[in-house]
């Protein structure tokens, strides 16, 4: 048995560069370092079905075929399309990202990534009032005040608090101790049993709390005695420690981003967090889910000047959630065909969505049988990048970390398919 | 004034993109050049032909046309967008950024527009007779000087976010309205004659907003001033008694000014 280490893991957005894989006759039969999540995917769960060869939809039934063949069926629905869309992207590396958009260009589609059902709003809103950000190292080597709000990582980025808060720090050398942690929640969940300090805010009255808080640390008295379920005086106390913290870091998640108000939830926190900063240093840091969901609105933002939901048809990217989204595309009925990459939409769009899915072309290019995989016309399968193919990822709060390659393939990766079929949509369009 | 009239076919799943039905674009054209007036179907540039038939008279001067479109154009975006003279008519629905970017002259719409109906408006009237989507007379995403001039008037109801970032200007929206209304607006007038659910003036820093009907919530970060009755806003009276607000406090130095009815909404000043 072989030990490779210091693997990044192509799980959550934490990106864990600390990962051992144990390897045995060129498969990963084991990790060390791994949180449970992570350890499944590294070993593939029981139970998946791994797709090794092309599929094509004939008669209904899929047919095994070449890259070559199922490439050119691709390249020829891209391109003959009046308003295609280039969903997923956020479980393969950069470079795919890249010739994404480049493929998006080409074919005068709109490409979109995952953030626009997960932390789009925390993107449109940063666009609106900034971005006052900070990494997890001086997370965990300066903070001493850290809030999760509307966020579980106990379950969803499992290693993320005994990373950054309960570990020590340069400064913080008594690691949890030397913290104070606050947690906004409606639920009692088991990051908020952690927790110093629970602010069990009502369900959808995140705003209307923020929007307290804010008002308090400008000196100004808070209209009403209880804000969204909590007593002003508790209110106040937890301004009054997040106002002295030395360094304050605010962790959000969907329960921010997808209640009541969505971007604007965002909004309001940024601004927050920036007139703490008045006081003590405070920042904020979404916590992304996919591993490299950050990775392409990097990428789409310096090769597009948009991180998400961009619009080629008309030439020149074009950019406005809300119409030009997957969800919005695919519910306003807009788009006739899909391009599926590094995601299930299949499994977690809403059924307007999937239904319309349904009924146009939709290629997956997708490693493992998923819903969407069912509704789709051609399955391109990838190699898996973090597994059997290199590439760079961005952790949650913006940093690349090159991802590693731990067994072999004869797989294509992610940005070979990609690239193959912008040769061949090329290629069609000059023959027209 | 002289009439041209558009008579939508049908109308395709993939939207058109049509900001070349204006007076502005039609002026000095025959009706033979306006049937070959470029939109988009998608990401394919098409004749304004393909999708409608064109009838009637221009004219030079773009204040002298009058475009009526005959029926619903429910999946045709940015109709008027840019226009800065003459009217346009349409009786039916209309798909999202009706009026977007308008500097002058008069849209009617008879039916529904869907979102961004007015979006960074700058002057001239906008009017749906049947209800508006979300962000009436907002910004572009990612801007911060929202509506400037002009008067958007919805007789049904309207979305979430009206009249995001306003700079100035006049919204009326005679139905109800959802949450956020006139976020982060710096100036100009909302007047709500419905009911609106919550977040009334989010993250105001200027500007007037009036609700006649029911506040089912509203922002602890207000100020509450008092009553005040027979309300005087931009050199109109408004009969009536309201309870005054000020900010959002949330934001530093707001000045804001939220008049909610007194009738029905004793709940937000407890």
């Amino acid at each position: 048995m072989e030990y490779v280490k210091n693997v990044v893991c192509p799980f959550c957005g934490t990106l864990c560069d600390d990962i051992v894989c144990k390897v045995e006759n060129n498969k990963i039969v084991g990790t060390i370092n791994a949180c449970r999540i992570a350890h499944n995917k590294f070993v593939h769960t029981k139970g998946a079905t791994r797709y090794t060869k092309p599929l094509i939809r004939k008669n209904g039934e899929f047919v095994e075929v070449t890259y070559d063949e199922a490439i050119e069926k691709a390249a020829k629905i891209l391109a003959e399309s009046k308003r295609p869309l280039l969903y997923g992207w956020s479980c393969t590396e950069c470079e795919a990202h890249a010739a994404g958009i480049e493929l998006a260009e080409e074919t005068g589609a709109v490409i979109d990534n995952t953030a626009s059902v997960c932390h789009g709003p925390s993107v449109l809103a940063l666009q609106d009032v900034g971005y006052p950000t900070c990494t997890l190292g001086e997370v965990k080597n300066r903070a001493d005040v850290v809030v999760y709000w509307g966020c579980n990582p106990m379950h969803a980025h499992p290693r993320h608090i005994s990373r950054h808060v309960f570990s020590r720090g340069f400064f913080r050398e008594r690691g949890r101790p030397d913290r104070t942690l606050i947690v906004v929640d409606p639920r009692e969940t088991d990051t908020a049993k952690l927790a110093d300090i629970h602010l069990q805010v009502e369900f959808d009255r995140d705003y209307e709390l923020i929007d307290a808080m804010r008002a308090y640390l400008l000196g100004h008295e808070i209209l009403y005695d209880e804000v969204a379920g909590i007593p002003r005086e508790t209110i106040e106390e937890a301004v009054e420690v997040m106002k002295n913290a030395q360094f304050g870091i605010l962790f959000w998640g969907m329960g921010l981003t997808h209640s009541r108000g969505k971007h604007r939830n965002i909004d309001t926190a940024i601004m927050l967090t920036e007139d703490l900063n008045d006081f003590g240093k405070f920042n904020l840091i979404p916590m992304r889910g996919h591993y490299n969901v950050t990775g392409f609105n990097q990428v789409a933002s310096w090769e597009s000047g948009f991180p998400y939901c961009v619009d080629f048809s008309a030439g020149e990217p074009r950019y406005n959630p809300g119409e030009t989204g997957a969800n919005d595309l695919l519910q306003n009925r807009e788009a006739d065909a899909m391009m599926v990459i590094a995601s299930d939409p299949g499994a977690h769009f809403p059924q307007t969505a999937v239904e319309h899915m349904a009924e146009i072309p939709v290629i997956a290019v997708e490693p493992h049988r998923t819903p969407t995989t069912e509704l789709a016309d051609i399955i391109i399968p990838p190699a898996i990048v973090g597994l059997e193919a290199e590439g760079t990822a961005y952790r949650m709060e913006g940093v690349p970390i090159r991802m590693r390659k731990v067994v072999e393939t004869d797989l294509l990766s992610d940005r070979e398919i990609v690239e193959k079929i912008m040769e061949k949509v090329r290629e069609y369009k000059a023959s027209k | 004034m002289s009439e041209i009239i558009l008579t939508p076919l049908d109308q395709p799943d993939v939207p058109l993109e049509a900001s070349n039905i204006k007076p502005d674009v039609f002026a000095g054209k025959t009706i033979d050049e306006i049937k070959n007036i470029q939109i988009f179907h998608g990401n394919t540039p098409v004749k304004l032909s393909d999708f409608f038939e064109v009838a009637g008279e221009s004219s030079e001067n773009p204040s002298e046309i009058r475009i009526v479109v005959e029926g619903d154009v429910d999946r045709t975006k940015r109709i008027g967008k840019g226009m800065s003279a003459g009217e346009i008519l349409i009786k039916g629905d209309v798909n999202m950024y009706v009026g977007a970017e308008m500097k002058g002259g008069r849209i009617t719409v008879e039916g529904n527009a869907a979102s961004w109906a007015g979006q960074t408006m700058m002057g001239g009237e906008l009017e749906i007779l049947g209800d508006a989507g979300d962000y009436v007379g907002s910004a572009y995403r990612g801007d911060w000087r929202g509506m400037q001039g002009g008067t958007i008037i919805v007789h049904g109801n309207a979305g979430n976010e009206i009249g995001e970032y306003m700079n100035g200007g006049k919204i009326i929206i005679k139905g109800d309205v959802n949450i956020m209304t006139g976020i982060h607006m710096n100036n100009g007038l909302i007047i709500i004659e419905g009911d609106a659910v919550a977040r009334v003036g989010a993250e105001m820093a200027g500007g007037t907003i009036v609700v006649n009907g029911i506040v089912q919530e509203f922002l602890p970060g207000f100020e509450y001033l008092g009553v005040e009755k027979d309300i005087e806003v931009d050199g109109q009276t408004i009969p009536g008694a309201f309870y005054k607000f000020l900010g959002d406090h949330a934001i530093k130095g707001a000045k804001g000014t939220v008049y909610v009815a007194v009738r029905g909404n004793g709940h937000i000043v407890l």
